[in-house]
C-alpha cells in the first residue's frame, strides 16, 4: 500500500483538495482510504464518505495532536492495509507551523493558501520546508501578481517540492494532484522510520495541567524570552 | 541550464562577494528566519558555525541547508534566464474527446499576439480546458488532449517549473489581500521576477494601467482602494510586463472603468496568446477565433468570418452610447428621453457633448 501524509494550516483546504484527488483517483478503479486526524472534533468525515471514501476519525483532545499523531500512525497503516486500499491518505491537524507529521520515505504534501499572504511561506516550518509536493490553493481569489509572488516564495523555503495549484471548489488541479500521489512508494511498515524532522518539545508543567501563572509554577522545559 | 559548478563556488564564496554577483541570494537567508551571514565569512562556513538550538527553534537542519542553499541559487539563475530559455513560438492543443467519448477531431496551433475566444455554457468544459493547458497534458487528464509546445511534447520537468508556468490568469472575482501601495505592490512583483531595473519597470506598469482605467490614480494608492476597473487594468499591466507565462487567460473584463478592447491590445502587442472566456459581443469579435464548448469538448471552432468583423462597428457605437449615458449618471446628469437619438453629455474625462445616434 501506499501512503501519503497531508499537513497543513487550518482553514487552508486540506480536505476540499484531498477529496478532488481522491475523486479522480477513484475513477481510475484506486481504492483510497482515509485517516483524519483533528484535535477536538471534525465533520469532515461526512465529507469523505459522501465521496464513497472509507474514513477513520483520530481525536487528540487534550494531547498534541502532532505527537497523537506519531503514536498512532503504524495502527493507521495497520488498519489500511487491513482494508486492503491501495493508497492510504493521512491528514493531519496542522496547528502550530512548527510541527510537521512527514515522515522519510513517505511521500508529504503541504497544503497551504494565497489567501494568507505572501509572508506566510516564511512562517512555516518543516510542515512546508521539508515536503514534496506543495498543494497552493484558493488561486481563484487572488490577483495573478499576489499568486505569483506566493508561489515564488513557496520555492524560496522549498526549492526541490513539486509546486501544484489546486482549486478546492472547482477541482481544478485536483486530477493533476491525484497523478501526483500515485508516484508515493510502497510503505509495508513504519517501525523504526524517522519523522523528517523532531516535533517541538513540550515537557513543561502546563502539560501536565497547570493553569496557574508565575515563574513557581513553571516547570520542566521552559524557555523565558530576552528582552534586553 | 543550472550550473553546479558555479553553485558550488557561490557557497564558498565570501557573502560581500556573493552579494555583488548575486544581489538577491541574500534572500535564502531572510526567507529562512537566519540572519545574514557577516560579510567575511561564506555560507558554507555560516552554516557549521550555526547555534544547534537555533536551527532546532528554527526547523532547520544544518546537513540540509547546504543543498538547499544550491537549489536556492539554482532557481535564481533558472529565473533570471527564465524568460529567454522559455520563448515560446507556438503552442498546439491537439484535441481529445468530450465527456461522451466523441472525439474532437482539432489540431489547434496558437501563436503570440492571437486572441481566441472561448465560449459556451457554465460547466462545459471551459476550466477543463485550461487545466489541459496549464498542466501540459500529455493524454493523461480526462478529455486525453495533449500539448505541444513549439511542435513537440514538454519534457517532463517543464510541467512543474515555475519559469516555464505556461498561463496567466486573470479572473473575475480577484481581489488583493496585501495591504500595500500600488508601487510598493509592482514592486514586490517585481523582485520576484529579479528584474533589473525595478524602479522604471514598476513606473511604466503604473503610467500603463493608468491610460487603460477610466478613472487615475497614483503609485500611493493602496492596491484595496482600487475600484474594479482599476485593479483590472493594474493587472493587465502588470501581467503584460512582468509575467513569463506566454498564455494569458481573461475571464470576462467588466464593463465599467476599463479600456477594454486597449486592454487586449495591450497583452497582444507584449506578444501574449490571450485567452478570453467571453461573451461581450465586442471582445468576442476581436479574436481571430472562438471555440465552442458542449458536453465538455470543443464542439466547433469558429473563424471570426468578415461579415462578424462589420458588426463590431456598430456593437462599438452601441457600446460608446452606454458607456456615455454611464458617466452622466456618474456625474449626476439627467438622461434625455431616447426616441431614436438622444443626447448624454460627458464622455470618458471630458465635458464634450455628444450626440449619439441609435440606428436599426
Amino acid at each position: 500500500m501506499k501512503l501519503i501524509t497531508i499537513a497543513g494550516p487550518p482553514s487552508s483546504g486540506k480536505t476540499a483538495v484531498t477529496i478532488k484527488a481522491i475523486a479522480s483517483l477513484q475513477q481510475d478503479g484506486v481504492h483510497v482510504g482515509v485517516v483524519k486526524f483533528d484535535s477536538l472534533s471534525t465533520q469532515d468525515q461526512s465529507l469523505y464518505e459522501k465521496q464513497g471514501v472509507e474514513v477513520m476519525n483520530g481525536l487528540s483532545g487534550n494531547l498534541c495532536p502532532d505527537h497523537f499523531f506519531v503514536s498512532n500512525v503504524s495502527d493507521c497503516l495497520a488498519w489500511g492495509v487491513e482494508k486492503g486500499f491501495d493508497l492510504l491518505v493521512i491528514e493531519s491537524a496542522g496547528l502550530c507551523n512548527r510541527c510537521a507529521p512527514h515522515i522519510q520515505g513517505v511521500l508529504a504534501v503541504c497544503v497551504i493558501d494565497n489567501l494568507s499572504g505572501v509572508d506566510t511561506p516564511k512562517k512555516i516550518g518543516p510542515m512546508l520546508k521539508m515536503s514534496d509536493v506543495v498543494v497552493i490553493t484558493k488561486g481563484d481569489i487572488v490577483s495573478q501578481a499576489e499568486r505569483e509572488v506566493f508561489s515564488y516564495r513557496v520555492r524560496q523555503v522549498n526549492a526541490n517540492a513539486t509546486i501544484i495549484n489546486v482549486n478546492g471548489l472547482t477541482g481544478q488541479g485536483g486530477h493533476e494532484l491525484g497523478k501526483l500521489l500515485l508516484h508515493a512508494p510502497e510503505t509495508p511498515d513504519l517501525e523504526g522510520r524517522l519523522l523528517r524532522f523532531s516535533m517541538p518539545a513540550a515537557l513543561c508543567s502546563y502539560c501536565l495541567g497547570q493553569r496557574k501563572i508565575g515563574s513557581d509554577f513553571q516547570m520542566g522545559n521552559v524557555k523565558k524570552m530576552d528582552f534586553t | 541550464m543550472p550550473m553546479d559548478k558555479e553553485n558550488r563556488e557561490f557557497i564558498s564564496l565570501p557573502m560581500a562577494e556573493l552579494l555583488r554577483l548575486a544581489p538577491f541570494a541574500g534572500d535564502f537567508f531572510s526567507s529562512l528566519g537566519l540572519e545574514l551571514p557577516g560579510e567575511e565569512i561564506s555560507p558554507a562556513e555560516y552554516f557549521t558555525s550555526l547555534d544547534a538550538e537555533l536551527l532546532e527553534d528554527l526547523g532547520l537542519e544544518r546537513q540540509s541547508l547546504p543543498g538547499c542553499f544550491t537549489a536556492f541559487m539554482e532557481l535564481l539563475e533558472n529565473l533570471k534566464g527564465g524568460a529567454d530559455s522559455a520563448h515560446i513560438e507556438s503552442i498546439t492543443i491537439r484535441g481529445g474527446h468530450d465527456k461522451s467519448g466523441r472525439a474532437e477531431e482539432f489540431d489547434l496551433t496558437v501563436k503570440p499576439g492571437e486572441v481566441i475566444c472561448i465560449v459556451g455554457p457554465t460547466g462545459s468544459g471551459k476550466s477543463r480546458f485550461l487545466a489541459d493547458i496549464e498542466w501540459m497534458a500529455q493524454g493523461d487528464t480526462p478529455t486525453g488532449r495533449s500539448i505541444l509546445i513549439n511542435g513537440a511534447a514538454p519534457e517532463p520537468a517543464q510541467r512543474f517549473s515555475l519559469e516555464h508556468k505556461l498561463v496567466a490568469q486573470l479572473s473575475q472575482n480577484m481581489n488583493f489581500v496585501m495591504d500595500l501601495t500600488v508601487e510598493e505592490f509592482i514592486t514586490m512583483h517585481a523582485e520576484s521576477r529579479m528584474v533589473d531595473d525595478i524602479p522604471s519597470v514598476t513606473a511604466v506598469i503604473i503610467e500603463l494601467a493608468n491610460d487603460l482605467a477610466g478613472e487615475k490614480f497614483t503609485p500611493q494608492t493602496p492596491v484595496t482602494a482600487l475600484s474594479g476597473g482599476q485593479s483590472r487594468a493594474l493587472m493587465i499591466a502588470d501581467t503584460s510586463c512582468l509575467s513569463t507565462s506566454p498564455i494569458v487567460l481573461i475571464d470576462e473584463i467588466e464593463n465599467a472603468g476599463i479600456d477594454r478592447k486597449r486592454a487586449v491590445h495591450t497583452l497582444v502587442d507584449k506578444r501574449k496568446i490571450v485567452l478570453m472566456a467571453t461573451h461581450d459581443p465586442i471582445l468576442a469579435l476581436m479574436g481571430e477565433r472562438r471555440l465552442v464548448f458542449k458536453n465538455g469538448g470543443i464542439a466547433t471552432i469558429i473563424d471570426t468570418s468578415r461579415e462578424e468583423r462589420a458588426n463590431l462597428v456598430r456593437f462599438e457605437e452601441m457600446d460608446a452610447m452606454l458607456g456615455a449615458v454611464r458617466n452622466a449618471l456618474r456625474n449626476g446628469e439627467m438622461i434625455g428621453k431616447m426616441s431614436g437619438f438622444f443626447v448624454a453629455t460627458g464622455i470618458y474625462g471630458g465635458p464634450r457633448a455628444l450626440l449619439l445616434c441609435v440606428r436599426g
